[in-house]
């Protein structure tokens, strides 16, 4: 093995060794900050048996992030529903465009903080309260990614569904779709990411298990190695669902 | 009556006025190709007869009836193949036959689509995307999805423009066999700013003077047997004399523009007589 190659194998753990060494180091300053060793040995039952069901919230690992990526499946694929056609109608019509444009760019940056007690206001329950903030959060970027998809069609397209008399309908599935996939696929992606952010602030707010609710019920029991344990959780499960995100992009845009 | 009648057209964009006051006429079954410089308003008028495009005054009728969006009955080939890159080469002339066919089965689209795809020497290459083909290979797909059609006017934008030479011949013989083997005469018109390629298949040139408010020259008829090869047009004399009107027609007019420093009113440019070339002999 070369060093090159060494080095792309040994510098990411070296990186997360230095991260773990500066958690220790912080641990030894604050007082309630367990270090990484004394979170491991206060977590490690819910590592080891991830699957089991002691309580409510006293779930293992696996089972929490479980019902958390149940609840972003079904809110971003709300999202993605109603994000997609949005894109596509604003692509294809400036006036669409003209008149929604200034909606969007106000609603974008409100944060599912924000959104949540609407949901609750408007659904009376927690659980679509909580759906509703992850879909009306992680649309943007679909919806922002499937326009600019569809505006980037070059014109040679437009003239081939033109010049054949091609049908709207197939217009849209032989050349539109086609076309805008992999910038749409990367609006899912972002969006994906977005609704894995909101997922934790909505179970902290709504106190429905999940990872999120997790954490903020071990904050209430001062249970602080068990916040470690969740924050490590979210971070891995969302990295890997970036991953698989990523993997799908590429395959598609090979094609 | 001609099956193509255009007159007056005209069309600007913006400011800039492309053409002013175009006609032409083209007979069923003629081939005609338009001559002229790059960027002197060739592709802009080709756009308006096919109907990809709406000039801004002026008609035009195909077969007696008023030109109302892409011609009826009308194929299309552009410089830059325009072939969709996720679609295989079948799927691309798959795409057009079912469109213009919808009446008939899915097993005869893909017949018909497979047949000439074989008829342009892709039987082997037809699964592959436009990626994986050559500009020349690519260029043979548009030519089969045109053709596969079963079209009566065909419009030829640049059809060899981005071919190096060798191909650029092979494919002019093929385009010429497929045109007088199609089953119903084929009108057509090609732009080109190739003179040879012109000759080689056309029967009448038109000249084309370089734009602003590019007008058109006097036809320059044709009249060779074709099949025609290169070799011929080289040392036929009514080829040779046919070339050198087309040339002087369009240097003639380069030069007035030079001369004139105000662009902004042009008169028909200096016209030459086509009687000169028929009568040079068959």
């Amino acid at each position: 093995m070369n060093l090159k190659r060494l080095g792309h194998f040994c510098l990411p753990l070296i990186g997360i060794a230095f991260a773990g060494v500066a958690w220790w180091f912080a641990s030894t300053q604050v007082t309630d900050l367990p270090s990484p060793l004394k979170t491991w040995e206060e977590s490690k039952l819910y590592l080891l048996e991830p699957w089991a069901k002691r309580g409510e919230m006293d779930q293992g690992m696996g089972l929490l992030a479980y019902y958390s990526l149940v609840r972003v499946a079904y809110g971003f694929s709300l999202g993605i529903l109603i994000g997609t056609p949005l894109g596509f109608l604003l692509g294809v019509s400036g006036t669409m465009h003209r008149m929604l444009d200034p909606v969007i760019q106000i609603l974008r940056p409100i944060s599912p903080l924000a959104w949540l007690p609407l949901g609750l206001v408007l659904f009376q329950k927690s659980e679509p309260a909580a759906l509703f903030a992850i879909a009306v959060c992680s649309m943007w970027p679909t919806v922002l990614n499937t326009m600019a998809g569809v505006r980037a069609i070059p014109q040679d397209y437009w003239n081939i569904a033109k010049v054949l008399r091609l049908s709207r309908f197939t217009t849209f599935t032989k050349i539109v779709l086609p076309a805008a996939l992999p910038q749409m696929f990367t609006g899912f992606r972002l969006s994906l990411g977005i609704a894995w952010l909101v997922i934790v602030a909505a179970e902290m707010l709504t106190g429905t298990p999940g990872v999120g609710g997790f954490l903020w019920q071990e904050y209430n029991s001062l249970i602080y190695s068990h916040i470690l344990l969740a924050i490590l959780t979210i971070g891995i499960v969302g990295f890997l669902l970036d991953r698989m995100m990523g993997l799908a992009e590429a395959r598609l845009r090979a094609l | 009556m001609a099956f193509i009648e255009a007159s007056g057209l005209a069309k600007s964009f913006g400011a800039r006025h492309v053409l002013d006051r175009v006609s032409i006429t083209v007979d069923k079954g003629e081939f005609v190709s338009i001559v002229g410089f790059m960027g002197c308003g060739k592709s802009t008028l080709l756009n308006l007869l096919s109907g990809v495009t709406e000039p801004d005054s002026g008609t035009i009728s195909i077969d007696g009836t008023a030109l109302q969006g892409i011609a009826r009955q009308a194929s299309i080939v552009f410089q830059n193949y325009s072939l969709l890159p996720w679609f295989s080469a079948l799927e691309n002339v798959r795409l057009a036959v079912d469109a213009a066919r919808p009446g008939w089965t899915r097993a005869e689209q893909k017949e018909q689509s497979e047949r000439y795809l074989q008829l342009v020497g892709l039987g082997n290459a037809m699964h592959r995307r436009p990626s994986q083909l050559s500009g020349g290979m690519r260029q043979r797909v548009a030519i089969a999805r045109a053709f596969a059609t079963d079209p009566e006017v065909l419009f030829l934008d640049e059809p060899f423009g981005a071919l190096d030479a060798l191909t650029r011949g092979s494919l002019q013989q093929e385009l010429a066999r497929l045109c007088s083997e199609a089953g119903r005469p084929v009108t057509t018109v090609m732009i080109t700013n190739n003179i040879d390629e012109a000759l080689l298949l056309s029967d009448r040139i038109i000249p084309m003077t370089k734009g602003p408010r590019a007008t058109l020259g006097s036809p320059v008829a044709v009249d060779l047997a074709k099949p025609r090869s290169a070799d011929q047009l080289a040392h036929d004399e009514h080829a040779i004399l046919a070339r050198a009107h087309v040339v002087e027609c369009l240097s003639d007019h380069l030069h007035a523009s030079r001369a004139r420093p105000d662009r902004t009113r042009h008169e028909p440019p200096p016209s030459f007589s086509s009687v000169a070339v028929e009568k040079a002999g068959i």
